[in-house]
């Protein structure tokens, strides 16, 4: 099982989720999956629009109970 | 007391010193609309229908403007209707389709970046027991044509719709490919030409048509429809005898005639208008890629209308940024979710699976000059700059 690390972003409008994205990844090592969770709905399209304009990888997106949420692996 | 300007006062000309750059909404009155609407208003305010002098005059003005309308859309006068507004051509279209051809099925056929209000059509369909297939698009906002040729030929199909060019990215899209994909399959097409009527050339091999008056500088509250001879199409509106029975209600006729007024006189100087423009948007693209950081520009860059393009800027509010360039001045629209009454972001950027926060769309029009585009220009990278300072993600 590789490592997932959790960002809460739930509650937070656009673009605040991506923001806080683009601060944590460089955080947590390359190969790890950082897992978005975002209640926004401009997050479904905005996380996958990064990860492809920032060369990370969209790994998709699932769900923790009732949130939505993203998987996004670093790469770089 | 509410105010309403009446001769002797003086209106308040909001936003006439700024550079407005959203005629993909609303462009200026063509100044032909402005004298043929005070010219009809003294002299066709009486009900066509009627059998008197003063109807009579009106309905002269009524079928003045209809064949001017028909002759510069390249159609018969009597295949031509005028509604309340675009959106209402549009909700006629879509169910005045499928209501002709229920026999054939309950299956609409749409592209994934139709306009709102065919969008809300569709789901008005649904909703009766209807049903319908959304087409994807790419990343350019262009319609997967194999996926638009195997939906239409599927068995209960009534109608297809296809929009000319995309309202939001004003990528063009290739409607004689699809009108022969629904050709093949025996299934009439709908255009909505409301961004492509007046500044470029209308594709063939269409069944039923609308478009929209204040996008080509007619006045707002004119929509006109086109059902071409032979279409299987039935009015979703009580019985009434206005427009071939296609339109309830009497017209505004002065809206009407300025309309075609402004139509015609747009048409006529389309192309040299629509080389105006299309370089400046050029300009455009090229200048916001290369001075303002992190931006995508969005749509087709070649194969596009003349007049409209969206770029998005990365960690930007969308409403903020509207709201920053007001002040200077600047008019623009967004498809970001802050800037919608759903919290939403446009389901055409959406489609494309382009960044849709800090989104602004500029459309130009004939009043649009190239100092204006200088100025935008040369503003926007600092209105950019200081947004992201704010927000504090200049080290992102």
């Amino acid at each position: 099982m590789e490592t997932v690390e959790v960002l809460d972003c739930r509650g937070q409008r656009c673009p605040l989720p991506v923001i806080r994205l683009a601060r944590r990844l460089p955080e947590v090592a390359v190969g790890t999956v950082l897992r978005v969770l975002a209640d926004d709905p401009a997050a479904a399209n905005d996380i996958p629009a990064w990860c492809r304009m920032r060369g990370q990888e969209f790994v998709g997106p699932t769900a923790v109970g009732d949130t939505p949420a993203y998987d996004v692996r670093r790469t770089t | 007391m509410p105010y309403l300007p009446t001769p002797g006062t003086t209106v308040l000309r909001v936003g006439v010193t700024g550079v407005y750059l959203d005629a993909a909404t609303a462009a200026p009155p063509h100044p032909v609309a402005r004298e043929a609407l005070l010219a009809a208003l003294a002299d066709g305010w009486a009900d066509p229908a009627r059998l008197y002098t003063q109807a009579r005059r009106a309905r002269q003005l009524l079928d003045a403007a209809r064949a001017a309308t028909a002759e510069t859309l390249g159609v018969r006068p009597d295949e031509v209707s005028f509604t309340a507004s675009g959106t209402t051509a549009a909700h006629a279209a879509v169910l005045g389709g499928l209501a002709g051809r229920r026999r054939a099925g309950s299956v609409l056929v749409h592209s994934a970046i139709e306009h709102s209000a065919v969008l809300h059509a569709a789901r008005r369909h649904e909703a009766a027991g209807g049903s319908a297939v959304s087409v994807p698009v790419d990343r350019l906002g262009r319609l997967d044509l194999d996926a638009w040729s195997a939906a239409v030929a599927a068995p209960g199909v009534a109608l297809a719709a296809l929009i000319s060019a995309s309202h939001e990215v004003g990528t063009v899209q290739p409607v004689a490919a699809a009108a022969r994909a629904c050709a093949d399959a025996g299934v009439p097409l709908y255009v909505d030409a409301a961004q492509s009527v007046g500044r470029v050339p209308l594709p063939d091999g269409w069944s039923v048509l609308t478009a929209s008056a204040h996008k080509w500088g007619g006045p707002p509250g004119v929509g006109v429809l086109v059902v071409r001879k032979g279409t299987r199409w039935e009015s979703p509106y009580p019985e009434d005898e206005r427009e071939s029975g296609r339109t309830p209600g009497v017209l505004d006729l002065p809206a009407v005639v300025a309309a075609a007024a402004a139509l015609r006189a747009v048409a006529a100087g389309a192309t040299a208008e629509a080389a105006r423009l299309s370089a400046l948007v050029d300009r455009i693209r090229s200048t916001v890629a290369a001075t303002v950081p992190d931006v995508e520009v969005v749509g087709d860059p070649v194969d596009r209308l003349p007049h409209l393009v969206t770029f998005s800027c990365l960690y930007v509010d969308g409403e903020a940024l509207l709201h920053a360039l007001d002040r200077r001045g600047f008019a623009v629209s967004s498809g970001s979710s802050c800037t919608s009454s759903t919290l939403r972001p446009s389901h055409v950027l959406e489609a494309m699976g382009v960044l849709s926060h800090g989104n602004v769309r500029v459309s130009l029009h004939r009043d649009t000059t190239e100092a204006e585009v200088t100025r935008f220009l040369a503003e926007l990278p600092e209105v950019v700059a200081t947004l992201r300072t704010e927000a504090g993600v200049t080290d992102l």
